[in-house]
C-alpha cells in the first residue's frame, strides 16, 4: 500500500548532505564536485565489508538482486555508524527506468529506510527518464552538461590506468597519477564554465602524462569484464574483481560508462522505430545521441593522434556488433549492450572475458548467459566465463573458475 | 599407459578437494605411487603426513611437484608451490591418455566439471550451486541411513525411478523425504538419487550442448559407485565403449598435477618441500570472524541454569494408573512420541531419526509403549501429525491427524499462555508463526532453497568426523566462530570450505554454522529486522534448538531472552497429545496390542493411469489387506471421480485454450509454443492468424517428459521453471513440421492502465532470443520473433504485414488489419469469458458457502506441470479457485509503495485488494523460483493483506513435484483460520 515518504525541498539543499553510493569511485568523485557547485552538499560513502552487506541482507528481501542489497546496506551500513545526522542527510540512488526490476530499487530503499528507523531521510532520484518528479534536486541542463565530462574523463583515466598498472616499473605510479588528475578535474568541473576547447586539451595532457609512466615487459593476456552494471564495475560487489585479476598477470578491459549512457539513450530511438511511440522523444534523443557520440569521438581521437594506447570503441559501432545475437529491442537491465561489448572486447583482441551478474538477473539470463554458445560457436579462440555474485557466492569458486578461464589462455 | 612425461625425473602431484586428498608419483614416465585419502578438513596436515609416507620413495631424489584442487589453492600459496587448475589438469591427462575423448564429466566431493575436448573445446564447473556431487550423495546416504557403498548397492536393484528435483541437493531432499515416508523402496530411492544427479549434471553444466562421443568419467564418486555409472551411461545412451572409466579415474587430477610440474620445471627435495608444507600449515589466514558465543564460563552457567529451569512435568509410568494419550509428530526425518497422563505430564517421550522407515520406528515404539502401559494404562485417544501423518494414521489406526503448525501451538500455547511467537526448526523445516488474539495469525515456512538446515549441522558433523552433541558443545566454546553467511545451505557448503582452506577450526565452524543457521530463520524466512518484529514471547523448539549454540546464536542474534522448553524436541507430539486429549471419543481406535504384534508393511509402486498426469503411486499394504495409497496429486488414483469438483478458474482457463480450434483455411501453418506470455496472448494471435487463412498449432500443457525434451538447450540453470519449458514447447512444435514458429518479442505487454507502466518482464518479454540463439533446429522453419506493439492495432498490423508477407502469399496491409481486429475480439472474448466464470465461481460459493481462493500468479501458471495441481488440491481442500486475472476488474487500480510497472504484476495488488476486502476471500500467491520480479511484489502482496488484517500464503514453486508441503501450508492456513473464527 502506498506510504508517503519526504520529498527533498529546495531548503534543503543547504541544510542536507547527500551521500552517494559506491560504484566507479573516479567518476563518482568527480560527479560528487559538480554537485556541490551548484549548491548541492554531497558525500561520497567509502563504507565496505561486511556490515553492508548483513545490513542490506536484514532490510531488503534477500532474493532481490544483490546490488540492491549492497547499496541500500551500504546507505544503512553508514547511517548506523553515527557519522551522520538522520535530521540532515539524504541519499541519492541511480535510476534507469525501463522493465528490469532495479527501476524499483528506490522504493526498495525507502522502504528499508522506514524499517530501519529512518523514515525523514529524503531519497533522490538520479534519472533522465522523468522517474520521480517534484523534488527539489533537479539535474539542469548545466549540471547534465559537466556530468557528461565526468564520464568522459572518468572512463578515460580509467582505460589508462588498466592500460599502464600492469607493465609500470614502479608500482603504484599509474594510482598516483589518476588520483592526482581526479583532483585536477575536480577543480575544473567545479569552475563556473567548461570549455570545450580546454576539455579537448586536458585529454591530451591526461593520455601524456600516462604515457610519460616508466612501463616494461611484454603484453599481458588481456582480460575484459562486462555484465551488470553494479557488480561489473563496484569492486564491493565484484569481489575487487580488477585487483584479483592485475593479481593473476591480466590486463584487465572495462567498457567504459559513458557506453551505457548512450545505450540509455539511444532506447528511446528504437522504442520509436520499432513501436510507433513518443515520437517526439525520439528526436529529442537522436539529437543527444550526436553530441554524444561527437564527444565519445573526441577522446578516441585524442588517444589514437598520441598511439600507445588501445582508444574505446565508437558507441556508433558497438551498437551494431551484438545484432547477429540479440535485437536492439532487447532493452531491459544492461540489454543489448551487454552483448554487443562481449563482441567488441573479441573484436579489440580481448579474448577472455568475465560476465559478471548478480545471481537471478533477470536479463542477463538472456543477452548474458543466453547468447554465450552462438557467440563461442561463432569466436572459437573467445572464452567467456559467468560469474554469479550474491551474499553467499564464496570468493573461492568464483576465483577458480577464473583461474581456469587464465589457465586455458596461457596454454 | 602411454607415456605420461618424457624427462625421467619424478614429477609429484598433490590433488587437495572439497573432501579427498590424492598424491600421485610419476617416475620414468609412469605412475609408481598414487594415494586417495578423506581429509576430513585438516588440509595441511593431511598434505604433510601423506608426503610424509612417500619418504623413502622421494628422499635424496630431485623432483618437480605442483598442487592442485579446490582446496589447495590457499595451501599451495602458503607454501610458494606451483599451482595448476584443477580442470586444466584434467584436460592435460585427457589429451595425453585418450586423445579421441569428447567429453569429460568430472565429479568431485563439492564440484562437479564437465570438459568438451571435441568441436570447440570448452570446460565448464559448476558455480553457485553444489548440488548434485560427491556431498550430495553423502548427504543423501545419512537420509538413507546407509553407507555411500550400500546405496551403491541398493541402486543396482532398482525397479523404478522416481523424478527428484535435479537443480539443487536441498530440493532432491524434499523430494527424496516424503518419498520415504510414503514407504518407496530404498533400492528404487537410492537409483533415483543417482539419476538426480546425472540429470543435474546434465542441466546444470552442459548448458545447451549435446554430451556424445566418447566419455570419459572421473573423480571418486564415479570411481566408486557402480549405480552412478550405470545412470550416465544409460542416461547419456552411451556404448560400452563410447563410456571410459579409466582406472586412474580418481586421483586423475592429481596425475595432471605432476604432468604440470614436469613442465613447470622447479625442483625440490623431500626437505625443501617438507618445510615449506610445515611453513605453511603454521599460517592462520582466517578473515570474517564473529564474537564468542559465550564471552565467560559465568555467562554460559546463566545461560544454562536459566533454561534449565523451563522444564514439563514428567511422571513415572510405572506408578501412573489411569487414561493417556498418544501424540506422534511423524517428521520428515525423526519420528517423534509423546504419552501424556490424562493432567497433561508426560509418561513418555521418544526422538530419534526415522532412519528412511517411519513405520517401523512407529511399530517398534507403539510396541514399547503398550508394555508400559500393562494394564494400568488405557490409552483414550490418539493424534498424529507431520509429513507422514497419513500414512502413519492408516498404518495404525490413529484417531485424528492435524497439520503440523496446529500441533506445535497447542503445545507453545499450553506451555506458555502468552505465546505470540513461535519458531520451530527441526530437521528439514523451519517454521514459525505469530500469534494474534489467541489465533495463529501468519504462518512462515521455509522456501524449499534453504531448508535442511537442522539436518545441514548433522550432515556435517558426521563428515568431520563427530557426533552432533559433540559438535554442538566444541560450538560453545569456540573462541572465534567463522562467519560463513547466510544463504541456503548449499552455498554454506562452500563457504565452510573456505574457512576449512582457511584453516579454522572445528569449534569455530560449528558455532558459525550454528550462528548461519539462525541467520537464515531470522533473516530469510521469518525476515524480520528486530526482536520486535516477532514478539514479546517466544518460544523456540524443533530438535535443533537441543542445540545450545544454535539457542544461544539465536538469543544473541535478537537481543531478546527466548523460552526453550525442555521437550524442544517433541513439541508436536506434545502438541497431538493435547489435541487427542481434546478431541477424544472415549474410545480409540489405535491399533490393538495384539494387531500390532501381526503388524506388517508392504509397499510397492506403480503409475496411476487416470489421467495423462500419470502419478508416481506408492501402494502401502498392511497386514490385513488394508491399503494407503500416496504420491497422487488428485482422488482419481483413489478411485475417486471429479465429478463433485468444485469451479477452478484454472481448469476453465486450460479448456477453454485447449479448445482452440486449429483452423480451417489451407493456408501455412504456424506453430505457437504454449508457454511464458502466449498462455495469455494465445487467442489473440490464434485469431489473427487464422483470421489470415493460416492454420494454428498451439501445443498443450506442459509435463515432465515434455520438458526434459528440451532440456539439453537451457542456457541458463536458474531462469524460472516457465521459461524453461519453452524450450520443450519448441521441440515438440518442430516434431510437427510447420512453417513458422511464432514467439514475437513484447517490451510492452497489453496496457490495463493500472500502474505506471505495462512491461513483461525480461524473461517473458525476450525469451525468444535464448531460443534463437541456443536451439540450432530453429533453423528448420521460420521462426518469427518480431518486436510488436500490441497497444495499438495500426502499428501491429503495419509490423506484422512485414514480417508474414513471405510466408502468406498476397498479403495486404487491409487484410492484416481485419485480421488483427479479428485477434482482438477473440482476445477479448477470451478475458471476458474469464472474467465472466469468475464472477459466477464467486456467485456460486457464496451461494454454497465455499471458501473462495484467489490463486495469484501469471497466466502461464496454470500449466499443470508448472502449479503441480495446487488448483485440485485446493479444490479437494474446499476452496472455490479463482485466478488473479479472473478478479482484478473488480476493483480499481492500487497506489502501491513499489514502482508498479508489470501488466502481470499490476494484477496482483488488485487481487490482493479484492482479497482483503472480502472476508470470505483467501490469497495465495504462486512465485515461480528465480523469478526475481517477485521478490518485490511478494512484499507489497503482504503488505496489502495485512493492511486488512488478512493472511498472506505464499508458495514457492519449481521443478519440485511433491504436494506434501504445499498441503501443510493450506491446511495451516484453514486451521489458522477455522481458530480466528472461533475466537471471534
Amino acid at each position: 500500500m502506498k506510504s508517503e515518504y519526504p520529498i527533498f525541498t529546495k531548503e534543503m539543499r543547504k541544510t542536507h548532505t547527500i551521500l552517494l553510493p559506491n560504484m566507479l569511485p573516479m567518476h563518482e568523485k568527480l560527479m560528487a564536485r559538480i554537485f556541490s557547485a551548484f549548491g548541492y552538499k554531497t558525500e561520497l560513502l567509502t563504507n565496505s565489508g561486511h556490515g553492508v552487506i548483513e545490513q542490506g541482507q536484514k532490510y531488503v528481501h534477500n532474493d532481490t538482486c544483490y546490488p540492491a542489497l549492497l547499496v541500500i546496506g551500504q546507505f544503512l551500513d553508514a547511517l548506523g555508524s553515527g557519522k551522520y545526522d538522520p535530521d540532515k542527510v539524504a541519499v541519492l540512488i541511480t535510476q534507469t527506468g525501463g522493465g528490469c526490476r532495479a527501476s524499483n530499487y528506490i522504493h526498495l530503499l525507502r522502504k528499508a529506510l522506514r524499517r530501519a528507523g529512518y523514515p525523514q531521510i529524503p531519497v533522490l532520484s538520479f534519472n533522465i527518464s522523468g522517474l520521480e518528479k517534484g523534488s527539489g534536486f533537479r539535474i539542469t541542463l548545466p549540471i547534465l552538461h559537466r556530468l557528461l565530462y565526468a564520464v568522459l574523463c572518468g572512463d578515460l583515466l580509467m582505460l589508462l590506468r588498466n592500460q599502464v598498472k600492469p607493465y609500470e616499473l614502479e608500482s603504484g605510479t599509474a594510482d598516483a597519477l589518476c588520483d592526482k588528475w581526479v583532483d585536477r578535474l575536480t577543480d575544473q568541473m567545479g569552475g563556473s564554465r567548461i570549455r570545450y576547447r580546454k576539455m579537448k586539451e586536458t585529454y591530451r595532457e591526461i593520455i601524456g602524462d600516462f604515457a610519460g609512466i616508466r612501463r616494461e615487459g611484454p603484453r599481458k593476456i588481456r582480460v575484459g569484464i562486462v555484465g551488470e552494471i553494479f557488480v561489473k564495475y563496484s569492486p564491493l560487489g565484484n569481489n575487487d574483481l580488477e585487483r584479483f585479476l592485475m593479481d593473476e598477470g591480466a590486463e584487465v578491459v572495462v567498457p567504459g560508462l559513458a557506453d551505457f549512457c548512450m545505450y540509455c539513450v539511444y532506447n528511446n530511438i528504437v522504442d520509436a522505430r520499432l513501436y510507433g511511440v513518443r515520437k517526439l522523444s525520439a528526436m529529442g534523443a537522436r539529437w543527444i545521441m550526436r553530441i554524444l557520440l561527437k564527444k565519445q569521438r573526441d577522446v578516441i581521437d585524442a588517444i589514437r593522434s598520441q598511439g600507445e594506447f588501445d582508444p574505446p570503441t565508437p558507441f556508433d559501432h558497438t551498437l551494431t556488433l551484438g545484432a547477429d545475437y540479440v535485437g536492439c529491442g532487447t532493452k531491459m537491465g544492461e540489454g543489448w549492450l551487454l552483448t554487443s561489448e562481449m563482441i567488441e572486447l573479441a573484436e579489440q583482441g580481448v579474448k577472455n572475458i568475465v560476465c559478471t551478474q548478480p545471481f537471478g538477473c533477470l536479463p542477463n539470463h538472456i543477452v548474458g548467459k543466453g547468447v554465450m554458445k552462438p557467440i563461442k560457436a561463432a569466436n572459437p579462440d573467445v572464452n567467456i566465463v559467468a560469474i554469479d555474485y550474491d551474499p553467499g557466492a564464496t570468493r573461492i569458486n568464483q576465483e577458480n573458475r577464473i583461474k581456469l578461464m587464465l589457465a586455458n589462455a596461457k596454454r | 599407459m602411454t607415456q605420461l612425461i618424457q624427462n625421467a625425473q619424478p614429477s609429484l602431484g598433490i590433488d587437495i578437494g572439497s573432501t579427498t586428498a590424492k598424491v600421485v608419483l610419476v617416475e620414468n614416465g609412469s605412475v609408481i605411487y598414487e594415494r586417495y585419502e578423506r581429509h576430513f578438513s585438516f588440509v595441511r596436515k593431511k598434505t604433510l603426513e601423506m608426503v610424509g609416507q612417500m619418504r623413502d620413495l622421494l628422499q635424496g631424489k630431485r623432483f618437480t611437484v605442483a598442487v592442485s584442487g579446490s582446496a589447495g589453492l590457499g595451501m599451495a600459496k602458503a607454501a610458494g608451490l606451483p599451482f595448476v587448475q584443477e580442470v586444466f589438469a584434467t584436460g592435460e591427462v585427457v589429451r595425453r591418455l585418450e586423445p579421441d575423448t569428447s567429453a569429460v564429466i568430472e565429479l568431485g566431493g563439492e564440484d562437479a566439471k564437465i570438459l568438451f575436448l571435441k568441436g570447440g573445446a570448452d570446460e565448464r564447473m559448476n558455480g553457485s550451486c553444489a548440488g548434485g556431487t560427491g556431498a550430495f550423495i553423502d548427504q543423501m546416504a545419512t537420509l538413507l541411513d546407509v553407507t555411500a557403498d550400500e546405496l551403491d548397492a541398493l541402486s543396482l536393484n532398482y525397479t523404478k525411478l522416481y523424478p527428484i528435483a535435479s537443480r539443487c541437493g536441498v530440493f532432491a531432499k524434499s523430494d527424496i523425504q516424503p518419498l520415504l515416508n510414503q514407504g518407496a523402496r530404498k533400492e528404487d530411492v537410492a537409483a533415483s538419487i543417482y539419476q538426480a544427479v546425472v540429470n543435474q549434471t546434465i542441466a546444470g553444466l552442459a548448458q545447451g550442448r549435446r554430451i556424445s562421443g566418447k566419455v570419459m568419467f572421473l573423480g571418486g564418486p564415479l570411481y566408486y559407485c557402480k549405480g552412478l555409472r550405470r545412470r550416465f551411461t544409460e542416461t547419456l545412451g552411451l556404448s560400452e565403449e563410447d563410456a571410459l572409466f579409466p582406472e586412474y579415474g580418481r586421483v586423475c587430477v592429481a596425475l595432471g598435477a605432476a604432468i604440470y610440474a614436469a613442465q613447470d620445471g622447479t625442483a625440490y627435495t623431500y626437505e625443501a618441500l617438507a618445510r615449506a608444507l610445515e611453513n605453511a600449515a603454521g599460517q592462520d589466514t582466517v578473515s570474517g570472524r564473529l564474537a564468542p558465543l559465550f564471552a565467560t564460563d559465568e555467562e554460559y552457567e546463566r545461560f544454562t541454569a536459566r533454561h534449565g529451569a523451563a522444564t514439563v512435568d514428567f511422571t513415572d509410568p510405572a506408578c501412573y494408573t489411569g487414561d493417556a494419550y498418544l501424540g506422534i509428530d511423524c517428521g520428515s526425518t525423526t519420528t517423534k512420541l509423546v504419552l501424556m497422563s490424562d493432567d497433561c505430564r508426560i509418561l513418555y517421550t521418544y526422538y530419534n531419526s526415522n532412519k528412511g522407515n517411519p513405520t517401523e520406528t512407529v511399530r517398534e515404539q507403539l510396541a514399547a509403549i503398550y508394555d508400559l502401559c500393562a494394564d494400568r494404562i488405557r490409552i483414550r485417544g490418539s493424534a498424529v501429525t507431520g509429513y507422514g501423518e497419513e500414512l502413519i494414521r492408516a498404518a495404525f489406526g490413529v484417531d485424528s491427524g492435524l497439520v503440523e503448525t496446529m500441533a506445535h501451538y497447542l503445545a507453545a500455547r499450553y506451555f506458555n499462555p502468552d505465546v505470540d511467537f513461535i519458531l520451530d526448526i527441526g530437521g528439514q523445516d523451519i517454521k514459525c508463526f505469530k500469534i494474534k488474539n489467541n489465533s495463529i495469525d501468519s504462518i512462515l515456512l521455509n522456501e524449499a532453497c534453504s531448508s535442511g538446515c537442522g539436518s545441514f549441522i548433522e550432515t556435517f558433523a558426521k563428515s568431520m568426523g563427530y557426533e552432533i552433541a559433540e559438535f554442538a558443545k566444541l560450538g560453545l566454546k569456540a573462541a572465534a566462530p567463522v562467519d560463513l553467511g547466510s544463504r541456503c545451505t548449499v552455498f554454506m557448503n562452500s563457504s565452510v570450505k573456505q574457512a576449512q582452506k582457511d584453516g579454522a577450526d572445528v569449534s569455530d565452524i560449528s558455532a558459525g554454522l550454528s550462528v548461519s543457521v539462525v541467520k537464515n530463520a531470522i533473516y530469510k524466512v521469518i525476515r524480520a529486522s528486530g526482536p520486535d518484529d516477532l514478539g514479546e514471547h517466544i518460544v523456540v523448539q524443533g530438535g535443533t534448538f537441543y542445540n545450545d549454540a544454535v539457542l544461544r546464536a539465536f538469543e544473541t542474534e535478537i537481543g531478546r531472552e527466548v523460552i526453550r522448553p525442555a521437550i524442544a524436541g517433541v513439541m508436536g507430539a506434545y502438541g497431538a497429545a493435547l489435541y487427542a486429549k481434546n478431541t477424544h471419543t472415549g474410545r480409540s481406535t489405535l491399533i490393538t496390542r495384539q494387531a500390532l504384534a501381526d503388524f506388517s508393511h508392504k509397499s510397492a509402486s506403480s503409475v496411476c493411469k487416470g489421467c495423462t498426469n500419470h502419478c508416481h503411486l506408492t501402494v502401502n499394504t498392511f497386514a490385513g489387506g488394508k491399503k494407503y495409497v500416496s504420491g497422487n496429486q488428485c482422488e482419481r488414483a483413489l478411485g475417486i471421480s471429479a465429478a463433485q469438483s468444485l469451479p477452478n478458474l484454472y481448469e476453465f482457463k486450460r479448456q477453454y485454450l485447449a479448445a482452440l480450434p486449429t483452423g480451417q483455411g489451407d493456408g501455412p501453418t504456424v506453430g505457437l509454443p504454449l508457454a511464458l506470455g502466449m498462455y495469455e496472448l494465445a487467442p489473440l494471435w490464434h485469431g489473427i492468424f487464422t483470421a489470415l487463412g493460416m492454420r494454428v498449432i498451439l501445443t498443450g500443457s506442459s509435463s515432465k517428459k515434455l520438458y526434459a525434451k528440451g532440456q539439453y538447450s537451457i542456457p541458463s540453470d536458474t531462469v524460472c521453471y516457465p521459461a524453461k519449458l519453452m524450450h520443450g514447447h519448441i521441440v515438440e512444435l518442430l516434431e510437427r513440421k510447420p512453417d513458422a514458429i511464432f514467439y514475437p518479442r513484447l517490451t510492452y505487454n497489453v496496457d490495463e492502465r493500472a500502474g505506471s507502466n505495462h512491461y513483461n518482464c525480461p524473461v517473458v518479454a525476450y525469451y525468444s532470443e535464448v531460443l534463437a540463439d541456443n536451439m540450432e533446429e530453429l533453423e528448420q522453419t521460420r521462426f518469427l520473433y518480431p518486436y510488436l506493439n500490441i497497444n495499438s492495432q495500426k502499428e501491429l498490423s503495419k509490423e506484422l504485414l512485414r514480417e508474414l508477407k513471405d510466408l502468406v502469399p498476397g498479403l495486404s496491409l487491409s487484410r492484416v488489419r481485419q485480421a488483427v481486429k479479428a485477434g482482438f475480439a477473440a482476445l477479448h472474448d477470451y478475458m471476458n469469458a474469464v472474467y465472466a466464470q469468475g464472477l459466477q465461481a464467486i456467485a456460486w460459493a457464496r451461494e454454497h458457502g465455499k471458501r473462495i481462493m484467489v490463486l495469484c500468479g501469471r497466466p502461464y501458471h496454470i500449466d499443470p506441470e508448472i502449479s503441480h495441481g495446487i488448483d485440485k488440491l485446493a479444490g479437494a481442500l474446499g476452496f472455490v479457485v479463482v485466478s488473479e486475472d479472473s478478479i482484478f476488474p473488480l476493483t480499481d487500480p492500487i497506489k502501491v509503495d513499489v514502482l508498479d510497472q508489470w501488466t502481470y504484476h499490476s494484477r496482483l495488488y488488485r487481487a490482493a485488494k479484492y482479497a482483503g476486502e472480502h472476508s470470505d476471500t483467501e490469497l495465495v500467491q504462486l512465485v515461480s523460483f528465480g523469478c526475481g520480479i517477485d521478490a518485490i511484489t511478494t512484499d507489497e502482496v503482504r503488505a496489502i493483506l495485512e493492511g486488512q488484517d488478512k493472511l498472506y500464503t505464499q508458495i514457492k514453486i519449481d521443478e519440485i513435484t511433491n504436494l506434501g508441503a504445499v498441503k501443510i501450508r493450506l491446511r495451516s492456513l484453514i486451521g489458522a483460520l477455522e481458530e480466528r473464527r472461533t475466537a471471534q
